[in-house]
């Protein structure tokens, strides 16, 4: 199993997920840095972490997003490899067009961190396999703009084609319809503002983020 | 050259920020402010050979995100 972790200029959430990622493969993801052109050769999964990428110049994942290596992160998605980005992540691929709609300031203007409840809207993705659907689970999140916005018409189709794959069951920021993560049409690509790679394990309080990576790793083995 | 790029939210999408300021124009006492929306100004120093398509281009690769955001091109 080969995995890698991309790495921008103030990431922060970077070695958290590649520790969560050891954990349940047993090897080390590649850290790959942001200027390179391409993904290691045969590459199983893509993790794009959380942090502040680029300080959130311009907007949040917006700097990140046209990065070298998102045009490799693209090719890869297009062959089907997984790719999950959370937080940060997630609005890189939203600004990278990987995934639709845009992560805009929470409603609220605060910066939440905390346990929040999910609902898991959708247990038949690749990266939910090990939930039950409706079942509610508590996630960390820590995020400033978490706050999900597309058009009607979108937000229909997400619903429409099970694409939600988690919502907030608490309010928490603003999201359109709750949505805390998607995936893209084929299934491959999720993002997410929860960080499931900080509910890892007892010392963390809470391992219900574990199955995600578990799940997900079981099906790309 | 110097050409301003004005990059405002779409009509329809929420603006905390905006809204945020405009209670503390009220809390200020500034009476009849009925909204508020908050955008970007960009200043783009080009040479002349710059043509609007490459501004125009700028905007939709990088300075906008047109899910969310107009842009107006005011030519040096």
């Amino acid at each position: 199993m080969k995995t890698a972790v991309l790495v921008f200029p103030a990431s922060n959430c970077d070695r958290d997920l590649a520790v969560a990622i050891r954990d349940v493969t047993g090897t080390d993801p590649v850290m790959v840095w942001h200027r390179e052109t391409e993904l290691p050769d045969g590459v199983d999964l893509v993790a794009i972490p959380g942090g502040f990428s680029y300080g959130d110049y311009l907007r949040s994942g917006a700097m990140a997003a046209r990065s070298p290596v998102m045009q490799a992160v693209a090719k890869a998605a297009e062959r089907g490899v997984p790719v999950l980005g959370v937080c940060n992540g997630f609005q890189v691929l939203t600004e990278a067009g990987l995934l639709p709609g845009a992560l805009m300031r929470n409603a609220g203007l605060d910066f939440v961190c905390r346990t929040v409840a999910l609902e898991v809207g959708n247990s038949q993705s690749l990266f939910t396999s090990r939930y039950a659907a409706g079942e509610t689970i508590g996630i960390p999140v820590a995020h400033h703009d978490g706050n999900y916005v597309a058009d009607e018409d979108t937000l229909d189709r997400l619903e429409g084609e099970g694409r939600v794959a988690f919502r907030y069951a608490e309010q928490v920021n603003g999201s359109a319809r709750d949505i805390a993560g998607i995936v893209n049409a084929s299934g491959n690509v999720l993002g997410l503002m929860p960080h499931p790679e900080r509910a890892m394990e007892r010392a963390h309080g809470n391992v219900d983020g574990r199955r995600l990576f578990e799940g997900l790793l079981e099906a790309v083995a | 050259m110097k050409t301003r790029i004005y990059v405002t939210l779409k009509s329809g999408v929420l603006d905390p920020q905006g809204k945020a300021i405009q209670h503390a124009l009220d809390g200020l006492g500034f009476a009849g402010v009925e909204g508020v929306r908050q955008g970007k100004l960009i200043e783009i120093d080009h040479a002349d050979n710059v043509s609007d398509d490459d501004l125009d281009q700028m905007c939709r690769k990088l300075l906008a995100n047109t899910v969310i955001e107009n842009y107006r091109i005011e030519r040096g």
